[in-house]
């Protein structure tokens, strides 16, 4: 089986669903969803707790709900999707190679193709803790799937290595459901997840956050029975009189999110070796033309109402690319001075107002984020607080892009 | 007294100084909207949370569930061990009623997904 679409989304969860829906108001017809899992709403599905859509929605929605309305949305429009999909290969001419057990193996010819296929979590391979490899330990994303979808509790008494968000998310979770949480241990002298998480998961419940503290040993031969905490040091190392034991049965790992993107490296594009995912220009289009990645895939968010908002984006830069409508404009880098991480997109080759995403390598109190062109300064936002967990933007304007006379624009925090 | 809160209305998390005087409320800094006022004055005299987990379904399996409005804090594991005796039906659609004015407190636990999908 070999087709043409004009369109082709990879993934069906919030990324894939805006922009299958911005690409369609945008006039694009023939779009086709693929997602590997049993229904749209990605890991949405899982993530029962509200707080998703303050933005978009102006309400409060748990991700089920956030989740079903976007699939509402695809639904009305009669968007094509296929679950149960799974996409093997992508090649710079386009062709989309995927696989179910309806269609079997088949080729689809797009015009474009937006690379929507979110993350995944960091394993506990890639973290080289010490000790033996019982039954026990867990990604907190898989903990989460395990409660929130299928009914089953991981374990009984708990530590989580990591305060990103799902591990502080789970810590709640499994104390709701009875389990006895001991510690979440953060290597960082500060929490990567957000404050109201750290707040109403972990505070409510008298949950110890023990920030500079990592886990040294796994114990348990078939299960887990318990793990060697330690201190950091400022370098990360752990202080070996600072050991301390826990019992428990469960070790949750919430370490960091990475996108997905084996799919963008078989096409060949081009990464962003700190993001992980895509480099893109202002319209998400990644160095092939008509392809186009947004969400998670390209860099890690912390709200999904930004990810629609990025995935909008994405869709109507399709649409806009299939109906042969080009941009003008110099392209211009966007470079960062270490203390800002990294900007999503990297380049801007539009004169329009763009939005810049960035992140900040470190806690910075009482800063101004300068954004320069050359020595002039376009940009000088004060900030009481920034912090590597929170997304960080700034609003270059058209304005500013047509008066740019460099080639670049140097994002920094200052004091 | 001052009590130091982070508001948990939305993800911005703004610090929250509250000044209190027996229970009594003399003056909230640190919030930057209307919202955020107002968590500070109910989480300083009667804190209240939104309850999301999952319900058993009758066959098995799980749906979500959540109160449709917040619930005092210290009632939510009493609100838990109800919703884990409800069996809730196989043909139950997003929005359901599941339990009605959970003890008491005003607060319907309704489905936040189909169990069907």
């Amino acid at each position: 089986m070999s087709v043409k679409a004009d369109l082709v989304i990879i993934g069906g969860g919030p990324a894939g669903m805006s922009a299958a829906v911005a690409a369609y108001d945008a006039g694009i017809r023939d779009i086709l969803i693929l997602e590997r899992d049993t229904s749209l709403g990605g890991i949405l599905r899982q993530c029962i707790h509200n707080g998703f859509g303050l933005h978009r929605f102006k309400e409060e929605l748990t991700g089920p709900e956030y989740a079903y309305r976007y699939e509402l949305m695809v639904r009305e429009r009669n968007i094509p999707f296929k679950l149960n999909t799974m996409v093997l290969d992508i090649t710079q001419d386009k062709v989309v190679t995927a696989i179910n057990g309806e269609d079997g193996l088949f080729e689809i010819e797009a015009k474009s193709i937006i690379l929507a296929m979110g993350c995944r979590e960091r394993p506990k391979g890639a973290l080289n803790i010490s000790g033996t490899r019982p039954a026990g330990i867990f990604t907190a994303g898989t903990a989460q799937r395990f409660v929130n979808m299928d009914g089953y509790m991981p374990g009984k008494k708990v530590v989580i290595l990591g305060s990103g968000d799902i591990g502080l998310i789970m810590a709640r979770r499994m104390t709701l459901e009875g389990a006895k949480v001991e510690a979440v241990c953060e290597l960082m002298p500060y929490s990567g997840g957000l404050a109201r998480n750290i707040e109403q998961c972990l505070n409510d419940f008298n949950i110890p956050l023990m920030l500079s503290h990592t886990v040294v040993e796994i114990h348990g031969k078939e299960r887990v029975t318990g793990v060697t905490i330690a201190r950091v040091d400022e370098n990360r190392r752990p202080i070996y009189e600072s050991r301390q034991y826990i019992e428990c049965d469960t070790l949750l790992l919430s370490v960091g999110l990475l996108p997905e993107n084996e799919l963008t490296k078989s096409a060949d594009i081009s990464l962003d070796r700190i993001t992980g995912g895509a480099i893109v220009d202002q319209s998400r289009q990644t160095k092939i033309e008509g392809v186009f990645a947004c969400g998670n895939v390209l860099h890690v968010h912390d709200l999904v109402d930004y990810v629609s908002e990025e995935s909008e984006i994405a869709g109507r830069s399709a649409a806009d690319y299939i109906k042969g409508k080009t941009t003008t404009g110099k392209d211009i880098s966007l470079i960062t001075d270490g203390k800002v991480r990294y900007t999503v997109p990297q380049k801007i080759s539009a004169e329009e107002n763009v939005t810049v995403y960035f992140r900040v390598s470190d806690i910075y109190r009482n800063v101004r984020i300068v954004v320069r062109d050359g020595e002039s300064i376009l940009v000088n936002k004060k900030k009481q607080k920034v912090a590597p967990g929170e997304m960080e933007t700034v609003t270059i304007t058209a304005d500013m892009i047509k008066n740019i006379k460099g080639n670049t624009l140097s994002f920094s925090i200052e004091s | 007294m001052t009590r130091e809160l982070t508001c948990i209305v939305c993800p911005k998390g703004c610090q929250l100084k509250v000044e209190l005087e027996n229970n009594k409320i003399l003056s909230v800094e640190g919030y930057t909207c209307k919202r955020g006022l107002e968590y500070a004055n109910t989480e300083c005299t009667a804190p209240m949370r939104t309850l999301t987990t999952t319900a058993p379904v009758v066959g098995g399996g799980v749906v979500p569930v959540k109160t449709d409005k917040p619930v005092p804090k210290e009632l939510m594991l009493e609100c838990m061990k109800v919703i884990n005796t409800v069996r809730v039906s196989p043909d139950a659609k997003i929005g359901d009623t599941v339990i009605e004015n959970i003890l008491d407190t005003g607060a319907n636990v309704i489905t936040t997904r189909n169990v069907k999908v």
